[in-house]
């Protein structure tokens, strides 16, 4: 099947306006007889169903969680982008698309980003009007901060608990339609196949996660919100229970997977500290505002702070080196992520790292303490040379921007970063591929969407900070709203959907069979066992810097360690029940698919762009190599096998913007 | 170092449930209190046991998933922290360890540690909310300014996680300052003002209706508490409820 991805007419400008004025409108009568389903409700799934349930379509919402508020977008931490202007500095909506396209090396659909910037500004108007409690001035009015990779303050905040704001929002409209009785909310449901009649997507199989009961659920379209991939590597930002299993059988039943190689790894989160840790933790972007991040320039010192014999805080200024400030002059310590990361790496591989592993870096807050302290007692009319004085005065004003994150580190890492500064590590973040879609957001199966972090469309090869927040609502309020009508409006005289049909039958019957196996196969080892080996062929060959000849091993191994793990897999208790290893032995299943067609998409793409970097693509800087026969989408139509995933291009054009060297100097 | 964990094990929520002995070694400072009970699940799997259920998720104390009462305390013996944030280090070598779930009657037990807490869901469908339409057709953001002060106090509200810890921690299983945590974020707004009234109202009779007790001010909550959601939202909740009920 050919990619169509359907782009409007027209100046870029007025793509969306016309767009909207030319498609077909589903009555508010007829909207009563469609059902939709939205599965996952973070910031995007839960603000489609909210909107959607508004509009007057009957919805079912799903998530594994215990509620709706618990979707990971709740962690976000830093921000919101939006094109207010509201600092005048220069911001406007072409700026915001400029920067993103940019930021993601080229390797995004410009139609979609543009979108993206042109409703930005509403979804900050949106969040307002529903009592989202952002930071604000004295004066009564919002306050912003910067970000990486821009040179504007166009960043809306709340602490560094942004997304659970947000969230929160999104879910307080949810429950005003949960009460009215148009979203019915299925929490602890998760996800396991879309059904497909005469091939269109008319419904989902899911398991009760508290009885066991498979369940089917039919409806008109079905929506997936369900995040990323960044789990595959084990050690991720993401919850635990982050998983790709509904993306994964959405793509299993003809949804093609976008660029799955296109992962963020997040410059600064708390570094692993041993074998047994599950997660990591990251510390918000918001904090290169006022961090500077350094390494000491004498490796004696290196070897000193890791003997302990040498506190970070007792090297001369002239003898760190501020990388980030030396490399490029321009952003600074504000570069976008997959720079910074790479950066790190660099000071790491070169044996700089501040830690016993050898992979930390600082991050220093004393600067700003300084200067917001002397800042504070000029206001106060104290004395400016009291290093004490300003030294607190200080601190109270970093308190205030960043004391939950702050207060995150301190009781993770045992240390107090008021006093010395932090040590961070590049971590796995988020995951820019995904499902392909269209304009629409359509994938290649019809009637089936995917928004959010699920989707592929507007981060290309990197995401700028506080562009996720920003992407998930704007789909879910702003953009699916309009898209998913247009298809609705030819099921108006569909009438509901039955579930006692053979196509139900047999996707059930395949998601049991699945089961069955899993928790008859008595092997030897845990479900983690295998996640954890998993992990570390992705991170050690997948990871920052990726190189064909590692990319062909982890093909290999990966496919080696699935077979494995359906052979010796054990998972406890029974089907039937409260299970949680059965859940988790299912979505390591699906990662240990995406992981083989990630290396194979990471091997394809011989270049480097964003956060994919290939070793033999690069500048004779470092920096990433970009080739020009690359700019396009891959697109992976599934086949059996992940080896037998074939290739489908979607070439990129840029008409808006001019591409060139992406130089942040 | 090495512990003993005594652990609420309940098969199901029509099961009696009773506390079971586990021995665990090698446990370092540096886990936290949930990685350390992965390992020990880690340890019952592949011996052929069934491992403890738990509520988890982002284990970094945003999402609100986890509980567990540690020794007699919601979220264990650290201040500020929910048990996905407390580390090993808070312990002792040779520590006996109680686990139990978060109890309430507004609260079932699920398995083992999970419990069931959409009465606070159902809270939320009375009335958590404004009733603005998503078409992102309202007013500019900046048109109503917000003094700064109820601006943060509406944050410092909005910050409750739902974790339930208030309840668990009451000897009444009050839900008062999960309730009003909420009532105050939206009075304090102005466009939360509009619809104030039934708010509180609607939410009260909810939150009684689901079974969970009065406030009679011991102030536990607010100690358990791991986001240091303050006692002056009961107050503020109690002066809307008052009014409120003057009104209608």
């Amino acid at each position: 099947m050919a990619l169509d991805s359907k782009i409007p007419q027209g100046p870029i400008a007025d793509k969306w306006t016309n767009y909207k004025n030319h498609i077909d409108l589903v009555n508010p009568a007829n909207k009563r007889n469609i059902d939709v389903i939205v599965v996952g409700t973070g910031l995007a799934g839960g603000s489609a169903a909210a909107t959607l349930a508004e509009l007057g379509y009957n919805v079912k919402a799903f998530c594994f969680q215990d509620s709706p508020r618990r979707a990971h977008s709740i962690a976000a931490q830093g921000g919101i982008n939006a094109a207010k202007n509201y600092q005048g500095d220069g911001d406007s909506t072409y700026r915001l698309f400029y920067d993103t396209v940019k930021g993601g090396d080229y390797r995004s659909r410009e139609a979609n980003v543009y979108r993206l910037a042109e409703v930005s500004a509403n979804i900050i108007d949106q969040c307002v009007a529903q009592g989202v409690p952002f930071a604000r001035e004295y004066g009564g009015l919002l306050d912003n901060r910067s970000f990486g990779g821009v040179l504007v303050s166009r960043t809306f905040y709340a602490a560094g608990q942004t997304g659970q704001q947000l969230l929160l929002g999104a879910y307080s409209a949810m429950n005003r339609q949960i009460g009215r009785g148009k979203i019915k909310m299925y929490n602890r449901h998760e996800m396991l196949d879309v059904v497909k009649v005469d091939g269109k997507a008319r419904g989902i199989i899911t398991r009760n996660l508290i009885t066991g009961e498979i369940e089917r659920h039919s409806a008109h379209a079905v929506v997936l919100g369900t995040g990323g991939y960044g789990n595959v590597f084990f050690l991720s930002t993401n919850a635990m229970g982050s998983n790709v299993t509904a993306a994964w059988k959405a793509h299993k039943r003809g949804a093609y997977f976008a660029n799955p190689c296109y992962t963020q790894i997040h410059p600064t989160c708390i570094p692993v500290s041993g074998d047994h840790q599950s997660k990591l933790t990251l510390m918000s972007e918001s904090l290169r505002n006022d961090g500077r991040i350094w390494v000491p320039k004498k490796m004696e010192d290196v070897k000193a702070i890791r003997n302990k014999t040498l506190k970070p805080t007792e090297i001369a200024e002239e003898d760190r080196d501020y990388y980030l400030e030396r490399r490029y002059p321009a952003f600074g310590n504000l570069v976008p992520r997959d720079v910074a990361s790479r950066a790190a790496k660099e000071r790491c591989d070169a044996g700089y790292g501040v830690n016993a592993t050898g992979e930390a870096v600082y991050l220093d807050f004393a600067s700003a303490i300084t200067r917001y302290g002397k800042e504070q007692a000029t206001i106060k009319g104290l004395n400016l040379n009291d290093a004490a004085l300003v030294k607190k005065l200080g601190q109270e004003v970093v308190k205030n921007k960043y004391g939950n994150l702050f207060q995150m580190y301190e009781k993770i890492v045992d240390e107090d970063p008021y006093n010395t500064p932090m040590m961070i590590y590049p971590a796995v973040h988020y995951t820019m591929g995904g499902i392909w879609v269209d304009y629409n957001l359509m994938t290649t199966v019809p009637g089936l969407y995917a928004i959010g972090e699920a989707n592929f469309s507007d981060h290309g090869a990197n995401r700028l900070g506080a562009s996720a927040l920003m992407q998930g609502l704007a789909d879910g309020y702003f953009v699916l709203p309009y898209t998913i009508g247009d298809y609705l409006s030819n099921d108006i005289r569909t009438g509901p959907i039955p579930t006692d049909t053979k196509e139900f039958d047999e996707a059930e019957a395949e998601v049991r069979k699945n089961i069955d196996h899993l928790i008859n196969n008595n092997g030897t080892h845990s479900v983690d066992y295998f996640h954890k080996r998993l992990g570390k062929i992705m991170w050690n060959k997948c990871g920052m810097a990726r190189n064909a000849e590692d990319l062909k091993s982890a093909i290999t191994e990966i496919s080696e360690l699935r077979a494995e793990f359906w052979k010796d897999v054990k998972v406890p208790g029974t089907a039937n029940e409260f299970n949680e290893e059965l859940a988790k032995a299912g979505r390591v299943a699906d990662f240990l698919e995406l992981g083989e067609l990630f290396a194979k998409d990471a091997l394809q793409r011989e270049e480097s762009a964003g956060g994919h970097f290939r070793e033999e693509y690069q500048t004779s800087e470092g920096e990433a190599m970009r080739r020009k026969e690359f700019q396009y989408v891959s697109a992976w139509e599934y086949k059996g096998e992940p080896k037998d995933a074939v290739l489908h291009k979607e070439e990129l054009e840029y008409e808006n913007i001019q591409v060139k060297e992406r130089s942040y100097k | 170092m090495n512990l003993t964990l005594k652990i609420w094990r309940q098969a199901n929520a029509n099961d009696k449930g009773k506390m079971v002995d586990y021995k665990i070694s090698d446990v370092s400072p540096d886990m936290s209190f949930l990685e350390m009970l992965d390992v020990l699940n880690n340890e019952l799997i592949e011996k052929g046991e069934e491992p403890v259920a738990f509520d988890h998720d982002c284990r970094e104390g945003i999402c609100g998933s986890c509980s567990l009462y540690i020794n007699g305390e919601a979220h264990g013996p650290d201040r500020g922290v929910t048990t996905c944030q407390l580390h090993m280090r808070m312990f002792k070598d040779g520590d006996t360890i109680f686990i139990e779930p978060f109890r309430a009657k507004a609260f079932p037990v699920i398995k083992d540690l999970v419990v069931d807490r959409t009465a606070f869901d159902r809270i939320q469908h009375a009335g958590g909310f404004i009733s603005v339409n998503t078409s992102g057709n309202t007013i500019d953001a900046n048109a109503i300014p917000v003094n700064k002060e109820n601006a943060d106090d509406a944050f410092s509200a909005a910050t409750c996680i739902g974790c339930g810890a208030c309840v668990a921690s009451c000897k009444n299983s009050s839900a008062m300052l999960f309730v009003g945590a909420k009532v105050s974020q939206f009075a304090l707004l102005p466009q939360g003002r509009v619809e104030a009234t039934d708010r509180v109202l609607n939410m009260v009779n909810q939150m009684d209706a689901e079974g969970f007790g009065n406030c009679t001010n011991t102030g536990a909550c607010e100690v358990e508490c791991p986001k240091g959601i303050s006692l002056e939202n009961i107050a503020r909740m109690n002066r809307e409820y008052l009014a409120a009920s003057l009104k209608g």
